[in-house]
């Protein structure tokens, strides 16, 4: 039974309770606690259930690295699975809930799977996927569903209500990393000057050293750390942040750092985390090492765990998983959790010791309080259902005879101890395996390079190998000097510190446990336990084939959970290396990639949510829509109005209306988001002959024109209308779409093939607020409210346009129209828009000036069959096959895409090319519909021989009116076609089609009578 | 028709660890020419000399700040921006140019407070090295998704400007930025 100790735990707070709940049950911890030490004090040795076989799990670790005590936290709108409660501080409420056990997490069905053994091996999926087919839909499948898996997803119809934030900071060194190590770094960094930023991942400074009883400067840790951490704290250019775990290195020394900023003590909006994202010229990983677990029988049972992590919780928290702690080992560190444990009043009934002699000042220490120590000795098996009762022992070298049963409630394992090498390896640093060790430490000619081709990371004290902490103190100061040496920064001539710490003898490499065990055994050694995978699994896979540990690792999952393979990656690949007869370093690891632990989702992304989800462009005239019920439509980044609805009417029903009322009255359009490029120079005529199909230059001051542009490609790529200002200025219309875009497309011309042509551009759609009064009464509306412009026909007729003042604003009024109506699109000074829109609608109301949104736009625009970009364009189609070769110059020598229009497929008569189409029964063409041709393609596909691109019902003429693109299409007029709709037809029926007939796009005043009055 | 007119959010202001405040109308006026050949032209209208690359020069009433190779910017009083930009023009006659006055398509914030918050709250929004920009120096930057460009009025004034249409989102960003409950405490 795991407990709380009567007395200890340096980072607990014994006066301050803390009451939170576990599956519903109130229990009750200390300030400082984390959720799994809490749960341990409580006597909660169960905290989940493992992903395939059910199998009750406990805490294994202390940190980030636990792969079973995974926890629901928070419920409803907050609820977040797959939380680790080793790095969970907890808090008064703080709310959890185990996972994948069903139905109770103490009696679960799915424990049955563990009873099947042969049911889920390894390639498990891959098997089933190939056959029988069937099994996999009707059989497994919905089995594993209901089975399988970790946290319960959040609802989606639940907001995550929590604030999030991004940080962007630029510095000399990151260092990740808050133990002496990391400190250490900080201290001689501080001392040069370089600005630094310190993260350590957890709540507090100093990391494990003072659990191991480190001395520094014949004081202990604990004092020394202190002390530090008061220097760096004074220190300017030192930034220290807790709870701040650096999660990912990039190319160009880009750092990712993961701030928990309230998690420990959430409050309604404060910042819950916040991502950093940092430029830092070099980063010093000063990221320790993580213990590695033995490969014995049962040893995934709850109330196994890491020697480290026994001898954390004992140390920091005052939590044991047991009264009675066998030890297994196959080194001299976890002898140091005997000591911790002895002193604390538990028993330690043995030291299990994998290697055949233990003569080290650690387990003489052991020895010396009395402690049996077996040497040669392994685990054969745990006894016990949902906890340990007995170890049962024998000879690391047999095949697992037990000589023992050891009666104990907990065992505390290590395999030894691997460097965190994560963010080293993140942008390529290589790794050596060190025989003499049994870990992977950084190759320290092989750093990750930056920009220039030099190392930009660096490891310093355990993540670099010197694991013991004699050496650690030294390493980090190396480490740190050769950084700030390559950063042209001076360094300290400050001696080494000097750390006493007791010898430790050499460790024997121990995977599996015992050596000779047979498959009955391999079968019940854990190697991920998050993902189940066991020695036999990784064995099975190196039997059917797998080399590659990076194939292994897919076949197996091994290293595939939360927790990316921290405890079983180093294990898996030296069983696979046995299972194949290689050497480690032949297998390989697997890619370590960020980031090094999960971080939220939230983080990601910041403060793009709600209203700052992206960014909405605003015109000078969007308050008024707003406020007059306009329903939107996205386009671009605006918001444009698709239509004015009334109360209680439909919106097909507004935009009838806004259509009649324009055709027979005046409407008013908010144009202002088209696209506004001024280009100027004493070679823009030339440029815009370049950029246009039609000729520019020509064009007259005073005077628009209507153009198309092409891609180098031939693509018609936007349209708009060009008025030229004076004789060095053009003002080019682009489609709202395009205005970004297009600037873009001529900065690119300019400044990267025609950079001798004098042309400059601005972009100032954002300047004007652009208003169209548009209907027959429009003239009418304008000259009530005055201009000292002359808009009759003769002073301003189709297609000019002039300048002055309207109603009292500054005005540029250009007659032109997209409706067919007589139209005047009138620009002011985006800062007069509102005032202008408003003095428009209290001077129309007398003429019925109605708004009109872009729907009626697009409805009146394809009654006069004007095409629309988008539309009638989709990246495939050219100018010409949409008839408008008169907007194509043939006199010019070039423009841009003439020489790709030549091409054979582009003059291709077979092209389809644009005509109206009206259906015989008056319905509206479905959008995108195809026009069915007879027979089959190669693929048994019907072949087709069109399709809509523009579909809609026209109130004007009372029915339905579409533009589409049809093979031979303009030699066929009158013919009628039929075009598919996805209706469903009875059964056995041929699908429904639609017919139509094939007209002139132009079906409202062909003439052109009514826009030219 | 100044009587009409009105900046993108009419002088909206919010509190929080830093004050954001947009300025109203303020007049700017885009310059493209070879910079060196117009150095004249623009002391003679602005009374400002031609600034380096990413600095500002102080002139009458008016300051010009360098945006790219062949670009200033000149920030001026609102009913100054369409004389300033004639001027330019006809001071540039027969030198290719182009001089816009383009206050209508920019809106300009201030962010006033203690320097560090300052620096931190706009940290949250921009890429940009906000820690090494000096006072007389502006960058053009990234405002999370759209473009904007900053610089230092005083230690205890920052400005901040982008297109109108997105001035709206630029100013929730900044009062997201600033709201309490989102101390940084990186700038000193």
């Amino acid at each position: 039974m795991s407990l709380r100790l009567p007395k200890g735990g340096r980072l607990i707070d014994r006066d301050k309770r803390v009451v939170f709940s576990f599956n519903g049950k109130r229990l009750t911890g200390f300030a400082g606690d984390t959720l799994a030490s809490a749960l341990m004090g409580s006597g909660q040795r169960i905290m989940g259930r493992s992903f395939k076989y059910h199998r009750p799990r406990g805490v294994v670790a202390s940190g980030v690295e636990e792969p079973n005590a995974l926890v629901n936290l928070g419920k409803g709108k907050t609820h977040e699975p797959n939380q680790r409660a080793t790095t969970t501080e907890i808090f008064q409420g703080l709310q959890a809930t185990s996972q994948n056990h069903w139905p109770s997490l103490s009696w679960d069905i799915g424990e049955v799977n563990a009873l099947i053994p042969r049911f889920l091996p390894a390639g498990f999926y891959y098997k089933t996927f190939i056959h029988p087919r069937p099994f996999w839909k009707h059989v497994f499948e919905p089995f594993i569903r209901q089975s399988a898996g970790l946290g319960k997803a959040p609802d989606p119809k639940l907001q995550d209500p929590d604030r999030y934030e991004q940080f962007y900071a630029h510095t000399d060194l990151v260092i990740a990393g808050g133990g002496i190590a990391g400190l250490q770094a900080a201290l001689e960094a501080g001392r040069s000057g370089a600005q630094v930023i310190l993260c350590e991942q957890s709540a507090h400074w100093g990391g494990r050293a003072p659990v191991d009883g480190v001395e520094i400067e014949g004081q202990p840790a604990e004092v020394w750390i202190k002390n530090a951490v008061d220097t760096l704290e004074k220190m300017e250019n030192i930034h220290l942040r807790l709870r701040c775990m650096v999660a990912g290195v990039y190319d160009h020394g880009y750092v990712l750092a993961y701030e928990r900023v309230s998690d420990h003590a959430p409050q309604d909006d404060v910042v819950r985390h916040r991502l950093w994202r940092i430029r830092s010229r070099h980063v010093i990983a000063a990221t320790g090492a993580l213990e590695r677990p033995l490969s014995f029988a049962g040893n995934d049972k709850p109330g196994v765990m890491l020697a480290s992590a026994v001898r954390d919780h004992v140390v920091n928290y005052g939590s044991a998983p047991g009264e009675r702690v066998v030890i297994v080992t196959n080194n001299d560190d976890a002898y140091r959790t005997a000591l911790v444990l002895a002193e604390a009043g538990l028993t330690v009934p043995c030291v299990v010791d994998a290697r055949a002699r233990a003569e080290g000042a650690l387990p003489k220490a052991v020895r010396a309080r009395g402690i049996r120590v077996l040497a040669g000795m392994g685990i054969s098996n745990i006894k016990g259902l949902r906890g340990v009762v007995a170890a049962q022992l024998c000879r690391q070298d047999g095949a697992g005879e037990v000589i023992e049963d050891v009666i104990c409630d907990a065992v505390a394992m290590s395999g030894g101890w691997s460097p965190v090498v994560h963010l080293w390896s993140h942008c390529g640093g290589k790794l050596l395996w060190e025989k003499e060790n049994s870990f992977f430490r950084p190759d320290p000619d092989k750093p990750p390079t930056d920009q220039n081709g030099e190392g930009f990371v660096i490891c310093a004290g355990a993540a670099n190998g010197a694991l013991h902490a004699g050496q650690t103190l030294e390493d980090a100061l190396n480490s740190t000097r050769k950084s700030l040496q390559d950063l042209n920064m001076p360094v300290s001539d400050q001696a080494f510190l000097k750390v006493s710490v007791p010898e430790e003898e050499k460790l024997e490499p121990v995977w599996i446990m015992p050596a000779k065990a047979g498959p009955k055994k391999r079968a019940k050694m854990w190697l991920d336990f998050q993902n189940d995978v066991k020695v036999s699994d990784v064995q099975l896979a190196a039997r059917e084939g797998y080399e590659s540990v990076e194939h292994t690792k897919r076949y197996t999952t091994l290293g595939m959970a939360t927790d990316q393979g921290k405890l079983s990656n180093i294990n898996g690949l030296a069983v696979l290396a046995g299972a194949l007869g290689a050497e480690i370093p032949q297998v390989g690891t697997t890619t370590f990639r960020p980031p090094y632990a999960p971080i939220s989702m939230g983080a990601i992304a910041g403060e793009a949510r709600g209203a700052l989800f992206q960014p909405l462009r605003r015109t000078p005239i969007q308050g008024w829509h707003e406020d007059n019920g306009a329903h939107f439509e996205p386009v671009g980044y605006w918001r444009r109005p698709y239509c004015f609805p009334r109360k209680g009417e439909s919106h097909r029903d507004a935009v009838n209306r806004e259509i009649l009322a324009v055709r027979n009255g005046v409407g008013l359009l908010d144009a202002s988001t088209l696209g506004k490029i001024i280009v100027k120079g004493p070679d823009a005529g030339r440029f815009l002959d370049m950029l246009y199909t039609n000729v520019m230059s020509s064009l007259k001051p005073g005077k628009c024109r209507y153009g198309l542009m092409c891609s180098e490609n031939g693509f018609l790529m936007d349209d708009g209308v060009v008025a030229r200002l004076d004789e060095e200025t053009f003002l080019v219309h682009t489609t709202t779409g395009g205005a970004d875009r297009i600037h873009a497309h001529m900065e690119d011309w300019l400044q990267c093939e025609w950079w001798d042509w004098k042309v400059y551009t601005a972009n100032v759609t954002e300047a004007f607020a652009q208003i169209a009064v548009v209907g027959p009464k429009a003239r009418a509306l304008l000259n009530k409210i005055g201009a000292d412009i002359d808009l009759s026909k003769e002073a301003l007729p189709f297609m000019g346009w002039a300048e002055g003042r309207i109603g009292g604003f500054d005005a540029r009024v250009f007659r032109i129209s997209f409706s067919g109506e007589l139209s005047f699109e009138i620009a002011v000074p985006a800062s007069q828009g509102r005032a202008f829109w408003d003095k428009l609608l209290e001077a129309g109301a007398e003429f019925g000036a109605t708004p009109y949104g872009t729907e009626a736009l697009h409805v009146m625009r394809a009654e006069k069959g004007f095409i629309m970009i988008g539309d009638e364009t989709d990246g495939t189609v050219i100018p010409q096959d949409l008839g408008l070769d008169w907007a194509i110059s043939k006199k010019k020598d070039d423009y841009l895409g003439k020489r790709a229009q030549e091409r054979s497929h582009m003059a291709d008569p077979e092209r389809w090319k644009l005509v109206g189409l009206e259906t015989l029964d008056g319905s509206v063409l479905p959008d995108g519909s195809y026009a069915l041709d007879e027979g089959v393609n190669e693929n048994g596909q019907g072949n087709t021989q069109g399709r809509v691109t523009s579909t809609y019902f026209s109130p004007t003429l009372g029915r339905g009116i579409a533009m589409g693109l049809v093979r031979h299409g303009p030699d066929r007029m009158g013919e009628v076609i039929a075009f598919n709709t996805t209706k469903p037809a009875a059964k056995g029926a041929a699908p429904k089609t639609i017919k139509a007939r094939i007209v002139s796009p132009v079906f409202y005043d062909p003439e052109g009578e009514k826009q030219n009055v | 028709m100044s009587e009409f007119s009105v900046s993108a959010l009419d002088g909206l202001s919010v509190g929080g660890s830093v004050t954001i405040r947009e300025m109203g109308r303020q007049g700017m006026v885009s310059l493209r020419a070879d910079l060196s050949a117009a150095a004249k032209a623009v002391a003679r209208v602005t009374g400002a000399e031609m600034p380096a690359q990413r600095k500002i020069s102080a002139g009458k009433e008016c300051a010009v700040a360098w945006m790219s190779p062949d670009e200033v910017l000149i920030l001026c009083a609102a009913d100054q921006a369409g004389k300033i930009a004639f001027d330019l023009s006809e001071a540039l006659t027969g030198q290719h140019h182009l001089a816009l006055d383009i206050s209508d398509a920019r809106a300009m914030f201030s962010v006033t407070g203690e320097a560090g918050a300052i620096r931190d709250v706009l940290a949250k929004i921009t890429p940009a090295d906000i820690g090494a920009l000096g006072l007389g120096e502006m960058r053009r930057t990234r405002l999370q998704q759209v473009a904007g460009a900053i610089w230092f009025e005083a230690g205890d004034e920052a400005r901040v400007i982008c297109f109108r249409s997105v001035a709206r989102y630029v100013f929730d960003l900044l009062a997201m930025s600033a709201r309490e409950g989102g101390t940084v405490g990186y700038h000193g």
